[in-house]
């Protein structure tokens, strides 16, 4: 697939500036998506084509505008919602639930 | 979607965290397990004694070099992002370095999960088109006869750089060596020097 995440060569991407002793995880959430990407990948939910596949199919603005770690957000949920082991209604509800709670 | 304010990505992730494990396709004891064992035990320490065994061990590098999948499974660092590796060795004439243009294909066991700046646009758009410069970014300035090779990564196949052995370590044995080499030298956005170290 011929998208923005083919950023080989590209131009006016600025420095990299590396983060010197970088944690892991630089988010409390980040580490909760690796930990659910890797159990439901375990799962046998998706497989990695499939996986990164679906960060692919990620709107281009998106993309470069996110985080990593919500690649990898939306890649799971995109996958689990289409194979029905949960429903946009349900995180939907589930969401509006927490935020209320909070 | 899409969300873009971490408070909203955090609160999305929590519901679908609740979901999962109450429909049972999660466990969090799993969860909890799988995650620490990528903070306390996967990470370039273990690429590290790997590069430190091949420089002292003629056999082992050459295996290394040839088979590096059954090499490094040797010295039991495979499993999940190393299914199939490839070692390639810096020497005085070459320097290596490798990305992954498409997303953030990395030898997790070898190396743990990469850095934020390897899955980055910016390192992605310019390793390939602007090698040297990239480098330079890095501190690491390259003769200008020295040939740069780079290498992109797959899904399939990952890629680590056996880096020059320093000079003034001729008398370290394999654990002192290993404590110099640096997860960018493995990466190939560093050099190891007989004075620096070390992979975390």
């Amino acid at each position: 697939m011929n998208g923005v995440h083919d950023l080989g060569g590209m131009h006016g991407m600025g420095p990299i500036n590396p983060e010197p002793q970088e944690p892991m995880f630089h988010e409390a959430w980040e580490r909760t998506v690796f930990g659910l990407f890797m159990t439901t990948f375990a799962g046998g939910h998706f497989n990695v084509d499939e996986f990164r596949h679906a960060i692919e199919r990620m709107d281009p603005a998106h993309y470069l505008q996110s985080p990593y770690y919500a690649h990898w957000l939306h890649a799971m949920e995109s996958l689990l919602v289409e194979r029905s082991a949960l429903t946009r209604q349900e995180i939907d509800g589930r969401m509006a639930q927490l935020a209320e709670a909070a | 979607m899409p969300d873009t304010h971490e408070d909203d990505i955090a609160l999305r992730v929590r519901a679908i965290e609740s979901l999962l494990i109450e429909k049972g396709l999660v466990q969090p004891a799993a969860l909890a397990a799988i995650v620490e064992t990528y903070e306390t035990k996967i990470g370039p320490h273990n690429g590290a004694q790997v590069v430190a065994r091949a420089w002292t061990d003629p056999a082992f590098k050459a295996r290394l070099l040839s088979d590096a999948t059954a090499a490094i499974a040797e010295m039991g660092f495979s499993g999940v992002q190393g299914e199939d590796m490839v070692v390639v060795e810096n020497t005085p004439a070459v320097h290596n370095m490798v990305v992954c243009t498409l997303c953030s294909c990395y030898p997790w066991p070898t190396l743990g999960l990469p850095p934020n700046w390897y899955k980055s646009a910016p390192y992605r758009a310019r390793a390939v088109i602007d090698p040297r410069g990239v480098l330079n970014e890095f501190g690491v300035d390259l003769p200008p006869d020295k040939e740069v090779r780079v290498w992109d990564s797959n899904a399939e196949l990952r890629y680590l750089v056996l880096p020059e052995r320093p000079p003034g370590t001729e008398g370290m044995d394999a654990a002192a060596l290993a404590a110099l080499v640096t997860r960018d030298a493995m990466i190939g956005t560093g050099t190891v020097a007989a004075g620096q170290g070390a992979a975390q």
